[in-house]
């Protein structure tokens, strides 16, 4: 019985509290820029395609949910297809932290379902944005060593001049 | 065994290794670069930095290198000293200065040594900030990838390709750290053995250029232990697979075989197995004539009905089938109506092989034994083309010399530089007798270029001089009989002499003659070994099984209502157009996986699996029966060709076909041939299983499951089951200490890269844990003697007019299957007819000229080269494999303005 009023009481407390309902899709909640929402290809300042395939997402993917398979041009590294079966994806952003390029990132579009779930799988035309995404600077080809068309070797940063083999100086 | 201290733990070694390969061999885990099991110590990279306590007392000790550092009784070490470990994190830093850190376009990454050690050694913050060096890389051909950024100096690459594979055209240049390690100028690496650079480099400095066109990473890619099927030598690998196509081929260490190194043609010759012209489907030839695909059902109802069409139904067996597949075309068409599918020729001369080595008097060395040799007489084989893993493996034998004047001044064998510094040219014995030069003639004592018969007639005298009861060769020239008695003092002198020959010595005489050395050797005490090499994977095998006939010619002699062939092209082996006209008199089934002028023939062709598609077992040039699996699961249509035989017989209503797993078809196989009867123990069955559980197939990291196969259908597949090995077909099940037969990839916790195998190993550099794979059919006993053969040729004489044709095999392109890899193509020289000087001149042709012959029934267009080596009156012909079987025969040559007139 005390139980029971105690109960009514507490309830009747709740009618002076602030209301939480949201008026979603109305009203479109603040997503912090790092949401862990729908997965982006991004490019790179150039507007090349930061993705080098090196599937390090994929490995990193604890639902495997990422396939992808390497192809090259001109000795610049490309996804020759890169899929995310998102019916699968848990939005970890592991993938997103193992991606040593900045090319794969989590956005803060969660708004994905589907009637059919066969339209979960992404394929690298949904996936591939025109923009840097959240690192507007980073070009993993002026870091490291490939040559690549518009950087030669010594070119990158922190790089010397190619060595000429056949000299003995120091 | 000599005991050793590390940490306060004792452990045991071998007295004659060093430290580093102790500490390995023991399970721990030491950092180490320049250091390889084959090549030895030179001490470069500083990176397996111990300390060495002189005594119990001594608390301060010295940090040594543990690769220099000899194992001796009671010594005390410590790997995990804080000073040496720094050292050994320091050395890592240094190395990583210039190290360009583009791992995630490195075909290495996730494989990679430099990878490991770095983990290993706890290096994980960059503190240097000044500027990396940069090289310039080159094009090295179709088969490695060359991004010297990543070099670390550790020279590996020039001991494995110069010291050890006696190449020429890789070399270092520059100095201190701006060593480069390259060709002199951009172009293809020479020699048949640079695949191995990809698994000698620690680093990602050399790559494989065909899998880099179709790449994946080691942890996604399922594995399975394979062997090689593009020569007679039954080299194991590694076959690596993802999303249903074969990504590349890799050195399996087999202690006993190929141990660390493959040669190109294994390595780079898959790309026959992805290739368009592979058959997937059912095809049977219409009302209309045409062929057109039909369903398996189909298929086997045709198949079903030719066979009970009644009439003589021939089966024509083959060379590159596993044993399985032959002898369910034995066991459906019977053993009296079944051919091997080899030339008549060939056949002969397998016949001959299969009878020398199955008396059981002599012995068949592994190629390991041929490394130990320290003596060998080549008799008219070119083994560096025809079996180049067997030629490096002599290439150390003849090396090994330097071992034992290095011993008596106290260097040890690992030494490397020390022993090549003091030994210096000192060489066992090498003798050489082939038509044409080889690449071994650099290391070889004497040399003999003389015409198969004359070839023949030096052996018989050699066997002559070891013992005087064999057949002595009348009327040998002076200074041949001194050459046979120089070789055969030689081969008494060693402990180990080693005879070589081969079916690509073209006569029979000549491997009778080797047969007579060995025997020789044999009756004067000594244990001798011969090395009689085989063409094809399974070609022993096939000999093994229709001891009676030589080849498929005969089948022929009498009609036959319907012919099957099994995995051949039948017009690579016999005159094109006497076969035309008998296959066009009967009906002809082929199964096979690539198309080839015989499917196009077919009534009815059949998808038969390739290497990579099917388990099976083929038995080598040693008589081992070595045991393959499939890394590509059931694909459609694409069967185990002795699947598609067992069901079609079991339709027919034939007796003996009921085997509906391998370990059925491989125990109906040994019980119903004795010599057979060792092949079920060349790997585990099918129920063999640890703990429960079948052997993962793909690494614990295998990525993608979920997303692989989404774009066909969200759903994912359930994966298959298969019957027939004891692999499971995922990531599940076990992996971990097994047998090595089953070994699917090498990874070890911290060893992701290809030296994981040490963790495998019993010994380092020796057998692996378990015993090395597969079974020798064919050991030599004590009891049993070998007859000599007395049927000496005349010498050799040159006809007025015409040529003695020989084939001269070249390593790229007379292996059907491999020919079809379009990286081997880049590697095949055109066809060409080679004549000495003295022969072109009387031709009057020039070197790159046209030349006519009339070659097994055709006229052939050739295009001279000159080799100033070759005997007069000798016609070699090269790069035509496929009209081997006309050859070694008499010839005219005319240039060939005049032929076509």
């Amino acid at each position: 019985m005390l139980s029971s009023l105690r109960t009514l009481w507490y309830t009747f407390l709740h009618l002076f509290q602030r209301n939480v309902t949201v008026q979603y899709p109305e009203q479109m909640p603040y997503l912090a820029p790092r949401y862990r929402g729908r997965i982006v290809l991004t490019r790179d300042p150039d507007g090349e395609e930061r993705c080098v395939s090196c599937n390090l997402c994929a490995v990193a993917c604890p639902a495997d949910c990422i396939s992808l398979q390497k192809s090259e041009s001109e000795g610049r590294w490309y996804p020759e297809f890169f899929r995310i079966n998102f019916s699968r994806c848990i939005f970890c952003g592991f993938c997103e932290e193992a991606c040593p390029t900045y090319a794969i990132q989590l956005t803060p579009d969660f708004e994905m379902s589907e009637y059919v779930r066969q339209n979960l799988v992404y394929e690298k035309e949904d996936l591939l944005i025109s923009g840097t995404g959240k690192y507007p600077e980073y070009n993993f080809y002026r870091v490291s060593g490939l040559a690549v068309p518009g950087k030669d070797k010594g070119e990158a940063e922190h790089e010397r001049a190619p060595i000429d083999i056949r000299s003995l100086l120091p | 065994m000599t005991k050793f201290i590390v940490d306060g733990e004792e452990y045991s070694a071998k007295p004659d290794e060093n430290l580093l390969q102790a500490c390995l061999g023991a399970g721990l885990d030491l950092p180490y670069f320049c250091w390889h099991p084959a090549l030895g110590s030179v001490g470069a990279c500083r990176q397996c930095a111990v300390r060495q306590y002189a005594n119990e007392e001594d608390k301060t000790g010295k940090l040594v290198m543990a690769c220099m550092t000899p194992v001796a009784e009671g010594a005390r070490f410590s790997v995990a000293d804080p000073e040496a470990a720094a050292l050994r994190a320091s050395v890592i830093e240094w190395l990583m200065i210039n190290h360009p850190h583009d791992c995630p376009v490195c075909e290495e990454g996730g494989e990679c040594h430099l990878q490991d050690m770095t983990m290993m050694t706890g290096h994980t913050t960059r503190r240097y900030r000044f500027t990396k060096r940069t090289h310039r890389n080159q094009d090295l051909g179709p088969f490695i990838k060359h991004e010297m950024n990543r070099c670390i100096g550790c020279y590996r690459c020039t001991r494995f390709y110069r010291d050890y594979a006696g190449g020429r055209d890789l070399d270092v240049f520059a100095a201190h750290d701006h060593v480069y390690f390259g060709r002199h100028a951009d172009g293809t690496l020479e020699s048949e053995f640079s695949g191995n650079l990809v698994e000698v480099c620690p680093t990602g400095v050399f790559t494989d250029k065909t899998f880099s066109a179709h790449y994946a990473r080691k942890w996604d890619m399922r594995g399975a232990p394979s062997v090689c099927t593009h020569c007679g030598l039954g080299c194991n690998t590694t076959v690596n697979e993802r999303a249903g196509k074969l990504r590349r081929i890799l050195n399996r260490y087999n202690g006993a075989v190929n141990g660390y190194f493959l040669c190109d043609r294994g390595r780079f010759g898959y790309g026959f197995v992805n290739a368009p012209e592979r058959i997937r489907t059912p095809r049977a030839r219409r009302a209309d004539g045409a062929q057109a695909d039909v369903n398996r059902a189909e298929a086997m109802a045709r198949f079903a009905a030719l066979l009970g069409a009644g009439g003589r139904v021939v089966g024509i067996g083959s060379p590159r089938a596993s044993l399985e597949a032959n002898f369910a075309l034995r066991a459906l068409v019977g053993h009296e109506n079944f051919y091997p599918g080899v030339s008549t020729r060939e056949g002969a001369l397998l016949r001959l092989i299969g009878e020398i080595l199955g008396a059981g008097a002599v012995h068949a060395p592994s190629i390991r034994d041929v490394e130990r040799a320290d003596a060998a007489l080549l008799l008219g084989s070119d083994l560096p083309n025809a079996a180049p893993r067997a030629a490096l493996a002599l290439r150390q034998a003849v090396r090994e010399a330097g071992f034992a004047p290095s011993a008596k001044v106290e260097i040890a064998p690992w030494h490397d530089a020390a022993v090549r510094t003091y030994a210096g040219d000192v060489r066992n014995p090498l003798f050489i007798a082939t038509p044409a030069p080889t690449r071994l003639d650099d290391i070889a004592l004497d040399t003999l270029r003389a015409a198969p018969d004359d070839i023949a007639r030096l052996g018989f005298a050699v066997a002559a001089c070891i013992d005087p009861a064999a057949p002595a060769v009348a009327g040998l020239p002076a200074d041949l009989a001194a050459r046979a008695s120089a070789i055969a003092q030689a081969l008494l002198g060693a402990k180990r002499p080693l005879v070589v020959s081969g079916v690509e010595a073209g006569e029979e005489s000549v491997i009778q003659a080797a047969a007579n050395i060995a025997a020789a050797l044999r009756g004067r005490g000594k244990s001798g070994a011969l090395l009689l090499n085989v063409p094809e994977c399974n070609s022993l095998g096939l000999a093994l099984l229709a001891p009676e006939r030589p080849g498929f010619e005969a089948a022929f002699a009498e009609p036959p209502a319907l012919v099957i062939v099994l995995e051949n092209d039948l017009f690579r082996r016999a005159e094109s157009l006497a076969l035309d006209a008998a296959l066009a008199a009967t009906r002809l089934v082929v199964l096979d996986h690539s198309e080839s002028p015989a499917t196009h023939r077919a009534a009815l062709v059949l998808p038969a699996a390739s290497f990579a598609e099917c388990g099976g077992t083929l038995v080598s040039a040693e008589g081992r029966a070595q045991r393959f699996y499939p890394p590509i699961l059931a694909q459609g249509d694409v069967r185990e060709a002795w699947r598609w035989l067992g069901e079609a017989g079991h339709a027919a209503g034939r007796d003996g076909c009921g085997w509906d797993t391998q370990d059925g078809i491989v125990a109906a196989l040994a019980s119903a041939l004795p010599c057979f009867a060792a092949v079920p123990r060349a790997a585990p069955l099918e129920t063999f299983r640890i703990a429960g559980n079948r052997i993962s197939s793909e690494p614990h990291r295998f990525s993608g499951r979920t997303a692989m196969h989404a774009a066909q259908n969200v759903r994912e597949p359930k994966p298959p089951v298969s019957a027939d090995s004891p692999f499971s077909a995922t990531m599940e099940g076990y992996y971990g200490k097994m047998p090595p037969a089953l070994l699917p990839f090498t990874w070890a916790p911290g060893w992701n890269s290809a030296q994981a195998i040490n963790k495998f190993q019993a010994e380092i550099g020796g057998a692996l844990k378990g015993g090395d794979p597969g079974v020798r059919l064919l050991e030599a006993q004590a009891e049993v003697a070998l007859g000599y053969y007395t049927n000496i040729p005349a010498p050799f004489a040159p006809r007025p007019g015409m040529w003695r044709a020989v084939m001269l095999p070249r390593v790229f392109g007379d292996e059907e299957q491999s020919a079809r890899a379009a990286p081997l193509r880049e590697r095949m020289a055109p066809p060409a007819l080679v004549l000495n000087e003295e022969d072109a001149a009387l031709i009057g042709a020039a070197s790159g000229e046209m030349l006519a012959c009339a070659l097994g029934g055709e006229i052939l267009h050739l295009a001279l080269e000159i080799q100033p080596g070759l005997p007069r009156g000798v016609a070699g012909v090269a790069g035509l494999a496929a009209s081997a079987h006309a050859l070694p025969g008499w010839v005219r040559i005319t240039t060939a303005g005049a032929g076509v007139s």
